[in-house]
């Protein structure tokens, strides 16, 4: 039986062996794989990419103190993304579930309609929820749209969900059991993650401070989308810091769940928090097209 | 004659698309069998969620060689008009005839077009074909701009006779080589011929037949238990998968205290299972499932599914347990936040208005319906479980030690949800779906949010219906035009519902509608017997051509523009008036009920008969004339209570 930390392994080497960069997950806080600028941007424009990382995914409303075996706070989100995609894709990625011990003749696998999207992203996709012998394996997208922007090559997103493989693989009730390590359990590595960050997202956390933070890190990236769009020397152009005005988009993004864990939004509020954070995420988007070629010409000597 | 096999081969199709779609690649092959003179007609479509399948016999190998008639310039033309019209045909002068149409005479160029080989026809039309059958929602996957489809094609048979017909679509050439099922059977393409596609795929674990799918799902459900009837989980089963199979699994018997309803809807809808029943018609604690392989010798499928509901069921008891910890009588203030609709304001606010209106329709115990039924949004259960809104309340309710009678209303207070479902069984259920949905109406159309064409997010039309349907089959009777509370639109709105309502639900005519509705709508269960009277009578001899006189007298009284006021005086009648009088008085007897009273209308016909025989109304001397139309119009005005029999549409 393969450890936690030794599934994730195989799958890296496979996507590695298939021409992905194998990435480290992204240093700020996220909700999902697909926020790291190593999926939302490097979708957009024409440029090929492949690449797969974990990513530790956030939710803070999905916390549980530790208590629920199957819900948590933080997952973790094996991506991988490939532009273009592969005509044999499934196959691939098929390949990718009997390379970590899966014998798919002796399981059950459907692949069920789930179009994915994401109001605060302005991104959607269509797909399936992968199902294996009754459980959600993985979220499989061909990317339509992403910051408001059609796609130029429709990447195809493959979201494994590790902790359901994992225990799934290990035959584990809990999350918790699930080996993570050889002799160190999921609870040892995680417990308390779950059970602090759940009393700080739903009790503790300082809801003036939040919405504070969120205004400001969302001025921020507005004023720096707003700053390039004044830009006009190509060499200026190619090193404006739109990769920190991302950066922003993903500190309002997680502030935004947190004040939604924290029961400070209201359901009339949601919907204007969600357009103020796709506004910024869109305005990111169009500067970061708009910047491409400056980015792909030779550094000026 | 050649036979012809199409399969288009995709990543997986959404289940509930495929019939349409099948049905409609069916259509538009006959059609262009049709146009283009191929010959013969389309046998089968058929498919998987992986495969869209078609079949035709007799087509032709080529089409008949033939002659089309070029018109040229008339015969008294300039030459060089002539000759400019022989050059262009590629002929000279003398090749082209004159033929004489109904516009005079005008040279023509006969030119022979030689029939086309219908596999290169075919090649041509297909990828048009294909490409626009229709789908709910499309994508690109080789890139913005290029094809579109429901998911991307991956492999094409197209076989005329024995050989390929060849033509590519989105980068995939067509061929005769089609594809197994995903993890079983010999892998890479499996070669075919029209004769034996379904033998080869069958061998290779894919059963192209969704009957024979189907069949076998049913097959070995029944096989493994007292599964509950679910034909709309059937279908879907069918269609997501191309080698069916049936296993059983089983739950502990302590998750059966949770209620039933939530049970069965994670079995249902979240893991597509057939719920199973006891004996005594109480769930079972088993389950049974549908693989898409042959068969789980070592028992790892059904295992896998068993944690996996074992998982599920526990987040529901977790969600219970945590829903209990507040009634549902403390949740209603928490409506407060919660948003019924941006303009409109809170669900608390709508819960008030549906308090003094469930009070008026239904007293004491609808209002206190009312005022729990919207508390369960709050609830865990029903923000995991949204399906089970008000399903939700009225168990909680009577968990809680609520009134039964409150909590049957609160479960069934969304009812009916489709014009087949049932309405609420009860009276207080009926007070307190009416105050829901009108109150969702009335709000809406007070801010402007009314059904234009397809666009209808609030389902307001399945509202107006549900409010007609309980009026009509339930035991409260307020008239629609009360409920509608003014308001000219949505009175109109409801009237659209009501005629849609008998005509396209019960079935009635739409002349019959059109006539029982003009004469008043204001009791829907009198519109119901008035409805089914004039049905019942309308094919006895008499009734049309009394309707047919009605019309005629309709139309005397239009035209007469202004009508003399008062009754007829009798002293003025001749032999034929004095006939109609004296039938109308026998035929206004008001006893009998509905079909009765219209037999005595439709037996006024001879009496009318002889009137139109004998009279001309409109008589030289205008005293007789506005006589007569008195005795008309009184007689319109007597037998229109039914219906207004000018409204139906005679032979």
């Amino acid at each position: 039986m393969d450890s936690f930390q030794e599934t994730v392994f195989k799958l890296k080497k496979y996507w590695a062996d298939r021409g992905c960069v194998i990435q480290e997950p992204y240093d700020i806080e996220v909700g999902a794989g697909t926020m790291s600028p190593e999926t939302f941007l490097r979708v957009l424009g024409p440029k090929p990419w492949r690449v797969g990382y974990v990513q530790p995914s956030r939710r803070p409303a999905d916390g549980r103190y530790g208590d629920n075996p199957n819900r948590l706070y933080k997952h973790q989100q094996l991506q991988v993304i490939l532009k273009p995609t592969p005509k044999d894709v499934i196959d691939q990625y098929l390949g990718s579930l009997e390379a970590i011990g899966i014998d798919l003749s002796k399981h059950d696998l459907k692949l069920e309609e789930d179009n994915w999207e994401s109001p605060t992203l302005g991104a959607w996709g269509i797909g399936w929820q992968v199902m294996l012998d009754g459980m959600e394996i993985t979220q499989f997208t061909y990317f339509q749209q992403c910051g408001g922007i059609d796609l130029d090559l429709c990447p195809a997103e493959i979201t494994y969900g590790l902790e359901r493989i994992v225990s799934f693989l290990q035959g584990k009730e809990s999350v918790y059991d699930i080996e993570w390590a050889p002799g160190v359990p999921y609870s040892e590595v995680r417990y308390f993650d779950e059970l602090q960050l759940s009393v700080y997202n739903f009790e503790s956390a300082d809801v003036a401070m939040l919405w504070e933070a969120l205004a400001r890190h969302e001025a921020e990236a507005q004023r720096l989308i707003d700053q390039y769009k004044t830009v006009e020397d190509p060499a200026e152009k190619r090193r404006f810091p739109l990769l920190g005005a991302y950066d922003q988009v993903l500190k309002c993004s997680n502030l935004f769940n947190l004040l939604d864990a924290r029961g400070a939004i209201s359901v009339t509020e949601r919907v204007g928090v969600i357009a103020r954070v796709r506004k910024i995420a869109v305005g990111v988007a169009q500067a970061w097209v708009d910047q491409e070629p400056f980015r792909t010409m030779k550094e000026v000597a | 004659m050649l036979p012809f096999l199409l399969e288009v081969g995709a990543e997986e199709i959404p289940d509930w698309m495929i019939p349409a779609a099948l049905e409609q690649l069916g259509k538009d092959f006959q059609s262009l069998l049709e146009a283009h003179k191929l010959g013969g007609r389309v046998t089968r479509t058929d498919g998987t969620g992986r495969r869209l399948v078609l079949w035709a016999e007799g087509l032709v190998e080529r089409q008949a060689d033939s002659v089309e008639i070029v018109s040229g310039p008339p015969k008294g033309a300039n030459p060089n008009a002539v000759a400019g019209f022989a050059k262009k045909s590629g002929v000279s002068v003398d090749d082209l005839q004159v033929e004489t149409t109904a516009r005079g005479e005008y040279y023509t160029f006969r030119r022979q077009v030689a029939g086309r080989a219908t596999a290169e026809l075919l090649a041509e039309l297909l990828p048009e074909l294909i490409q626009k059958l229709y789908f709910p929602k499309t994508m690109f996957w080789t890139g913005k701009g290029g094809p579109k489809f429901i998911r991307p094609i991956r492999w094409i048979v197209a076989l005329l006779g024995d050989r390929v017909v060849p033509f590519t679509l989105a980068g995939v050439e067509s061929g005769n080589e089609s594809s197994a099922h995903r993890k079983l059977g010999a892998g890479g393409p499996i070669p075919v011929t029209i004769a034996n596609y379904e033998a080869e795929l069958e061998k290779n674990f894919v059963i192209v037949s969704s009957a024979a799918r189907r069949a076998k799902i049913e097959r070995e459900v029944a096989g493994l238990g007292n599964a509950q009837s679910d034909p709309k989980l059937l279908e879907t089963l069918t269609f997501i998968t191309e080698y069916p199979s049936a296993i059983r699994g089983g739950f502990d018997a302590s998750y059966l205290t949770l209620p039933q309803e939530v049970l069965t809807m994670v079995m249902r809808f979240h893991q597509k299972y057939f719920a199973v029943n006891a004996a005594d018609g109480s769930l079972a604690p088993h389950f049974i499932a549908v693989m898409n392989i042959p068969a789980d010798p070592e028992g790892h499928v059904v295992r896998g599914n068993e944690r996996v509901l074992r998982a599920r069921f526990n987040d529901a008891r977790f969600f219970y347990d945590v829903d209990q910890k507040r009634p549902l009588l403390d949740r209603v203030a928490d409506l407060a936040n919660v948003t019924f609709q941006a303009k409109i304001g809170s669900y608390l606010e709508k819960t008030s208005r549906m308090v003094a209106l469930a009070q008026e329709l239904g007293g004491e115990a609808a209002a206190e319906a009312a005022y729990l039924a919207k508390a369960d949004l709050t609830t865990e259960m029903v923000k995991e479980f949204t399906d089970l809104q008000g399903i939700i309340g009225g168990l909680y309710i009577a968990a809680q030690g609520g009134r039964p009678d409150v909590a049957k209303a609160v479960y069934e207070h969304y009812k009916p949800l489709s014009m087949e479902d049932t309405i609420p069984s009860t009276v207080t259920g009926q007070a307190v779906a009416l105050a829901d949905k009108v109150d969702t109406l009335r709000s809406c159309f007070a801010v402007d949010m009314i059904p234009t064409g397809s666009k209808d997010p609030f389902a307001l039309r399945r509202a107006a219906q549900g409010v007609v349907k309980i009026l009509v089959e339930g035991e409260l009777s307020p008239s629609l035009q009360q409920l509608a509370a003014g308001d000219s639109k949505l009175e109109e709105f409801f009237l659209e519902r009501v005629k849609h309502y008998f005509r396209e639900v019960k079935g009635y005519a739409y002349d019959e509608v059109n006539a029982v509705l003009a004469v008043g709508w204001a009791d829907l269960k009198d519109v119901a017997l008035r409805l089914e009277a004039v049905k019942a009578v309308r094919p006895t001899p008499n009734f049309e051509p009394v309707a047919a006189a009605f019309k005629r007298i309709k139309n005397i009284l239009t035209q007469a523009g202004t009508l003399p006021a008062g009754a007829p005086e009798a002293s003025l009648f001749n032999e034929a008036e004095a006939g109609v009088a004296a039938a109308a008085r026998q035929a206004a007897i008001k006893d009998g009920g509905y079909p009765a009273q219209l037999e005595r209308i439709a037996g006024l016909r001879p009496a009318i008969d002889h009137f139109f025989d004998q009279v001309l109304v409109n008589d030289p001397d205008p005293a007789v004339r506005d006589n007569r139309l008195r005795l008309l119009n009184e007689l319109i005005n007597e037998f229109s209570s039914i219906a207004d029999f000018s409204e139906i549409v005679t032979k």
